[in-house]
């Protein structure tokens, strides 16, 4: 027999191999599924390692997939650390995607279209965040469903954007006007789509995890998280460094609208987003919160979903495959955390 | 003498390199209280949790009745006749007591024995003195009645022999005496009890037996604890002799905290209604009073947590007007909260951030902005070191320390900011004895150096033992202050009541 023990502290290698346990478990519990499609599992999974990692062009492709959840796991990593409950990263990049579009189809010069694009994405992102944060500081709303439901109200307000006066006359599709070539980031490696908002994002994870560890912010937000009632004790204003949070998650959030309208789509379309910002829940919890740590989870799932296209082109397994490959991983990252807290005890049978 | 209900033998425990118990034997035998003794962390809880299920033991078997038997959790622990009430209480806050009673038993029929409940709840309410109201809410218990629904459920469920882990750490003083009661009671009808304290008077008042451990293994048995002095227990569980320390005589200077005419509304608890003192420097100022009677206001609003509707105060001659925790601090307030886990430390983050937390905005731990580790660190080993806290190291998880270890660390990040005042509630609350005589010789540190000191505490021996003059709270209002040369605890028990004021 076995049984659950309590822990009183968790060995640091924990960090790595909770992640990797849990995308180990991700990958045998899915090879199920895909014999049951009929195709063989190493022949499956080596397509897709194959078409996402397997040459250079492969692993560029991985990395444009992974920079919008690079964005928005970051913005989830640093919300829920302060245990803001940030649902609404999709809605906050859908924003970002709209503002920065918005901004880039003004001609100017391209780096100034660029800067602006940013920081209107980063606003939008961040406006749409202040939403839920002050309905919980006001009213106690829950944020978990306020910021949810909001990804609703966002996506339908777009929607009714490029149906409406941003429809394209001319065709007729439901897209916006492009942005001006000017204002499209520029590509780093000839023949391939990696664009400036890649290395952006590999810069921003870094930049947030000194925020988050080295800062007094950081700090705030980590203690406001634990321990709210200890903060306010301890002089910490915590409503006002949730807010200062929700702000700072929703830019991150906003910031992944941006890099998909200025590096890869250049316009602003119903399907932008493929639910980048729930897989941004996804990379974060795989990340444990940790910024740094944001970056290989990305990578994941980011390879997990140009492989699967592959892997359903070339075995027949459908390509859905990839969000449940997501979905098992998320749940088996909660299994996997129980063991911080708890040690598996073998006992004498009863 | 009749066969024990319960014996334990060798019982032996590690957590990784830490013995918790090493070689145990104890027996309780039907109608006796036992008693368990030793100082935090010297393995008590472990032993029960093994007796209990909790824990399987690396050594060592478990008799009921004269037979062996192999208990793996508390279901099975339960199914021996043994209860256990642990020090954090396992209670469904929403549900009623009642609903709590009967949660895991099996009733008629797949549903719920309501009228054999309610029957059985008045009946051990009759018989022991544990009466509660069936209907009510656990979250509107108080954390005695609390402690009394779960000893009912113990007995609910057939338990012959209780396990109560510091049941009286969490208790007023006048619960004490209804618990003792009820412990009493149930001892007569053939109950075994086992009961955990570090507090000396209380096992010596109530049981028939104790067993001390230290380190995990047992120093010593007493097997006339009534007729045993103090200080041969305290030998036992520290393993030296415990002087008290001497209050010498002071000569106080100038105020450093007045508050004039201090009202809060009524927010949560007790509210306060005009209330005025003043601490000098080189005095400890006691407030005692049973508790629920706006010591918490009070607290709060010193501390800076809490701003007052009306009345004034000063700390160090400088009024304050914000009531906001770093206003308070910059003018040289010093604060110690009441609940050291809640409000006082960060249990999931490391100790050193705990260490900094009230001041990390300022020069000595950050920069324009920005964190400064180095100091932060060095600062938290340094106190760790001075203040010998108990633990491996900065980086700790806060929440990983003992009690008496958390209370050394509020104490030094406070103290080494050297606060002209300093407010603190319930300072040795749930300490054993070593490190309540630790920190009550900082206090008396503290006050030679001049600092003025504000302690409110229920425990009036204490209050006796470090106060100049003890201040007496009685529904929100100070009723009277006597010089402690002047006060008794009986004089102080009547005026806690309400019955006489004096100033
Ligand atoms: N689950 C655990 N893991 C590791 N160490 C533990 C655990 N529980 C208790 N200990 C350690 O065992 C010792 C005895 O603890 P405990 O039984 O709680 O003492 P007491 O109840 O007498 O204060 C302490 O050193 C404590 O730190
Ligand atoms: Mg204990």
């Amino acid at each position: 027999m076995f049984r659950l023990e309590a822990r009183t502290s968790t060995p640091a290698w924990f960090n790595l191999a909770l992640p990797l346990l849990a995308i180990g478990a991700t990958l045998v519990l899915c090879s199920g599924l895909i014999a049951l499609a009929g195709a063989g599992v190493i022949e499956a999974y080596g397509v897709m390692f194959a078409a996402s990692l397997g040459d250079s062009y492969a692993i560029t492709e991985t990395l444009v997939r992974a920079t919008p959840m690079i964005f928005t796991g970051l913005a989830v990593a640093v919300a829920f650390r302060a245990k803001f409950w940030n649902i609404g990263a999709e809605g906050q990049l859908l924003a970002g995607a709209v503002a920065s579009c918005a901004v880039g189809a003004i001609p100017m010069p391209g780096p100034l279209a660029m800067l602006l694009m940013a920081l209107a994405g980063a606003a939008a992102g961040a406006a749409v965040a202040l939403i839920p944060a002050t309905l919980r500081v006001k009213f106690k709303v829950d944020d978990v469903v306020s910021s949810l439901l909001l990804n609703s109200v966002i996506f339908y307000a777009l929607m009714a954007l490029i149906e409406g006066p941003w429809k394209d006359s001319f065709s007729g599709y439901p897209i916006s006007p492009p942005i001006e070539d000017s204002a499209n980031f520029p590509v780093l490696l000839e023949g391939t789509r990696l664009h400036l908002g890649v290395v952006a994002a590999f810069v921003a994870a870094p930049v947030i995890w000194f925020l988050i560890a080295r800062t007094t912010l950081g700090f705030r937000i980590r203690v406001i998280g634990e321990n709210p009632e200890a903060a306010r004790y301890g002089g910490i204003h915590v409503e006002r460094v949730l807010i200062s949070t929700a702000l700072l998650s929703g830019a991150l959030a906003g910031l992944a609208g941006v890099s998909e309208v200025g590096g890869v789509h250049f316009q602003v379309m119903s399907d932008i987003s493929p639910g980048y910002g729930y897989s941004g829940i996804v990379v974060a919890m795989l990340a444990r919160l940790n910024p740094l740590g944001v970056m290989p989870a990305a990578l994941f799932l980011a390879a997990v979903m140009t492989g699967a296209e592959a892997m359903s082109r070339a075995t027949g397994v459908p390509a859905f495959l990839s969000d449940v490959i997501q979905g098992t991983a998320l749940l088996a990252m909660l299994v996997a955390l129980l063991f911080t807290a708890y040690r598996i005890r073998r006992v004498g049978a009863a | 003498m009749p066969a024990p209900l319960i014996e334990m033998r060798g019982i032996s425990k590690s957590f990784g390199a830490v013995m918790a118990n090493e070689a145990v034997d104890l027996s309780v035998a039907p109608g006796e209280i036992l008693g368990l003794l030793g100082e935090n962390g010297a393995g008590k809880t472990t032993l029960m949790n093994v007796l209990f299920g909790a824990y399987a033991p690396d050594a060592g078997e478990i008799l009921v009745e004269g037979r062996p038997v192999t208990i793996n959790n508390s279901a099975d622990a339960l199914a021996a006749g043994i209860g256990m009430v642990h020090q954090h209480f396992h209670l469904a806050p929403r549900l009623s007591v009642l609903e709590n009673l009967l949660i895991g038993i099996p009733g008629k029929s797949g549903r719920i024995d309501r009228a054999g409940g309610l029957a059985r709840l008045a009946e051990i309410g009759h018989q022991h003195g544990l009466t509660l109201d069936p209907d009510l809410p656990v979250s509107a218990l108080s954390i005695g009645e609390q402690q009394r629904l779960e000893i009912v459920k113990a007995l609910f469920r057939g338990a012959r022999l209780l396990i109560l882990d510091e049941p009286t750490a969490v208790l007023a003083p006048t619960e004490v005496d209804g618990l003792f009661s009820a412990l009493r009671s149930m001892a007569a009808q053939g109950l075994g009890i086992i009961f955990i304290s570090h507090k000396l008077n209380e096992v010596r008042a109530l049981t028939h037996r104790c067993v001390v451990l230290r380190h995990g293994r047992v120093t010593g048995r007493v097997d006339a604890p009534a007729s045993t002095t103090s200080s041969e227990m305290a030998r036992l569980m520290c393993g030296h002799e415990i002087v008290p320390p001497a209050r010498g005589p002071s000569t106080p200077g100038a105020a450093v905290l007045t508050l004039d005419g201090i009202s809060t509304s009524r927010h949560s608890g007790m509210a306060l209604r005009d209330v005025s003192l003043s601490v000098r420097a080189g005095e400890i100022l006691g407030i005692a009073g049973v508790s629920g009677n706006g010591q918490r206001a009070l607290a709060e609003v010193i501390s800076g947590v809490r701003a007052p509707d009306a009345g004034r105060m000063t700390i160090a001659g400088k009024s304050v007007s914000r009531f906001s925790p770093r206003e308070v601090q910059a003018l040289g307030l010093g604060r110690i909260p009441e609940d050291r886990m809640t409000t006082g430390l960060v249990t999931n983050l490391p100790l050193a951030d705990s260490m900094v937390l009230p001041r990390i905005g300022t020069g000595a731990f950050s920069r324009n902005g920005l964190l400064r580790p180095d100091a932060i660190h060095a600062f938290a080993e340094e106190q760790i070191k001075a203040y010998d806290i108990r633990c491996p190291g900065p980086m700790t998880r806060a929440g990983a320390l003992s009690g008496g270890n958390l209370q050394k660390a509020l104490l030094a990040r406070e103290l080494a900011f050297d606060p002209k005042v300093l407010i603190v509630s319930q300072p040795t609350r749930g300490l054993d004895i070593g490190a309540a005589r630790f920190i009550h010789e900082k206090f008396l540190d503290m006050r030679a150096r001049g600092c003025g000191i504000v302690v409110i505490g229920e425990d009036l021996e204490e209050l006796l033992m470090l106060c100049d003059r003890i201040a007496v709270m009685y529904e929100g209002c100070i009723v009277g202050t006597l010089d402690s040369a002047d006060a008794t605890i009986a004089r102080l028990g009547l005026m806690m009541t309400g019955a006489e004021g004096h100033s």
